[in-house]
């Protein structure tokens, strides 16, 4: 660790709120990107689970 | 042009002058739609002045950019309707069907639209630039390269005009498409003429648009064919 | 050459890619995200102030791999589309569909974080020069792509318009480049560079390559879970998505 202390570490030596925004801002990013095929995946086999049930209820009735 | 119908075989060149003859007299069918980029062209240049001031020093200073961003964006207005026309009514089919490579329709259609779009404005530069007050000694480079810069931005806006055919209202996404690809005949361009304006040479910037004008004319139409026979199918 | 040629349709068939992808995926984005994470620990606790900006050197860590991705990103585009036209590969084009996105979203942190630390190093947001200017340009060009993508409604037309336009992109990126490296030189001739790599010494720039090698392997991950979202998408009536549903649901 090249900071002596946790808050010298956030001051960033005065440059915190750059720093700071920066890394926040791409934090976000980098999260969505990371979460978001997993989310469209499930949803994908949601909607196409529920129309397999549905099919599968219809065909029971006839 | 006629560098073009040389290298290729009688019934190409044949093909290449009767389409030109066809677009011209089309267009010269509405001599409104015909004036209307040059139009845009001269009242986009009066606006300038009214809204940065009338002091001549900036208006000069401003010119070459003013006069060149201008002409990218007059070159979009006919671009819209290049290939559309001929999509709709089956034109367009017949000469992907013709025995000839379907680019040498494209580069006759991207011939006409230069006429009538790119080679007005080169004329009317001279006028243009009275009136925003760039200094004299520019006035031949910013013909030139406008010359050598007006077939580029037609024939790169005939591939983002190909790609957006089959749709029915695509001026903005054209713009979208087209506009950062003619960031370089820009930069050369304006360049060249500012260049000029603080008395450096500019052959560089004329040179370099020149082969850029060779590079985009050959390569470019086989892109605006491929695009158009996407659309097609 | 036979087993070349069959290897590479077989890759090329969504099935089998999907197979992959479903293996392959998770360790990339799991290695990305860990290199990642190591990476900007690094740079922002242990690595070395710079002499001359201080602290704030260090979004440097951020700023560099997204920057060289963005540019990555849309020379594999441009190389995706090739293999569209060229070969009629239906994958090249989910490739596209699923990396384009994120090639934008690096470009727009590039620039985002690149006017954050302008600010405390240039002392503005925004300056003129070559990099962020052409950083500018390739965000439009992505821009372009998606949009174009969005506006035609038949799949197989979005996507082969999408694949000329991603190599007459690709072909000028140079060109741009060139000309907006030029266009500062005669502007203003730029005397204050931000990353001089050799003056860089290990600690400073060990970090940033793990970064750099992080956001390649999340870019890797990502593309192999979005193209597969892409192809359960498109093959959703085939027999093959159907079983899968059924087993994934059960």
């Amino acid at each position: 660790m090249i900071f002596s202390s946790l808050s010298d570490f956030l001051a960033m030596g005065g440059h915190a709120p750059y720093v700071w925004s920066a890394y926040g801002i791409g934090l976000v990013v980098i999260l969505v990107n990371v979460l978001s095929p997993g989310i469209a995946r499930r949803r994908f086999f949601e909607i196409e689970g529920e129309r397999e049930r549905r099919a599968a209820v219809r065909a029971e009735q006839e | 042009m006629s560098s073009v119908s040389l290298a290729a075989t009688p019934s190409a060149s044949m093909l290449l002058v009767g389409q030109v003859r066809r677009d011209l007299k089309i267009a010269m069918r509405s001599p409104g739609d015909l004036a209307n980029p040059l139009m845009f062209y001269a009242l986009a240049v009066a606006l300038f002045p009214l809204g940065v001031g009338p002091s001549p020093e900036r208006l000069a200073e401003l010119a070459p950019g003013v006069l060149w961003v201008l002409a990218l964006l007059a070159t979009l207005l006919g671009l819209e309707t290049l290939f559309r026309r001929d999509f709709e009514e089956g034109t367009l089919e017949q000469l992907a069907l013709h025995a000839q490579p379907l680019f040498v329709g494209v580069l006759a259609k991207i011939g006409a639209h230069w006429l009538v779009t790119g080679l007005p404005l080169v004329l009317f530069a001279p006028i243009a630039a009275l009136m925003l007050n760039l200094p004299m000694q520019a006035l031949d480079t910013l013909m030139i390269t406008l010359l050598l810069g007006t077939p580029i931005l037609s024939v790169l806006g005939a591939v983002g005009a190909a790609l957006t055919v089959s749709l029915r209202r695509s001026s903005l996404l054209l713009a979208l498409i087209v506009l950062p690809l003619y960031v370089p005949v820009l930069i050369l361009g304006a360049g060249a003429v500012a260049a000029v304006v603080d008395g450096v040479d500019s052959t560089a910037q004329v040179a370099w648009l020149a082969a850029l004008c060779a590079l985009a004319l050959t390569l470019a139409p086989f892109g605006a064919a491929a695009g158009l026979r996407v659309g097609l199918d | 050459m036979a087993s070349l040629k069959e290897w590479w349709h077989r890759l090329g068939s969504p099935r089998t890619f999907y197979a992959i992808a479903q293996r392959a995926g998770p360790w990339f984005t799991g290695l990305g995200v860990a290199a990642i994470v190591v990476a900007l620990t690094w740079g922002l606790a242990f690595a070395p102030p710079d002499y001359q900006q201080g602290n704030s050197f260090r979004i440097m860590y951020l700023h560099v791999p997204t920057a060289i991705l963005a540019q990555s990103v849309y020379m594999m585009l441009g190389a995706a589309g090739l293999v569209l036209l060229v070969w009629r590969m239906k994958l090249a084009d989910m490739v596209i569909v699923a990396a384009a996105p994120f090639g934008m979203s690096m470009t727009a942190l590039a620039l985002v974080t690149g006017a954050i630390w302008g600010k405390p190093t240039w002392g503005a947001w925004w300056v003129w020069d070559a990099r962020t200017t052409s950083m500018l340009v390739q965000l439009f060009l992505y821009f372009g792509l998606i949009a174009l993508r969005q506006a035609i409604p038949r799949e197989e037309t979005a996507g082969r318009a999408c694949a000329i336009l991603a190599v007459v992109g690709t072909v000028n990126i140079p060109i741009i480049k060139y000309s907006v490296d030029w266009w500062l030189t005669l502007h203003q001739p730029s005397t204050f560079t931000l990353t001089a790599a050799p003056s860089m010494p290990p600690e400073m720039y060990l970090p940033l390559l793990v970064s750099v090698l992080g956001f390649y392997a999340l870019f890797a991950g990502l593309v192999f879970a979005r193209t597969s979202n892409v192809i359960l998408d498109r093959e959703r009536s085939t027999a093959w998505v159907r079983a899968l549903v059924r087993e994934q649901t059960s």
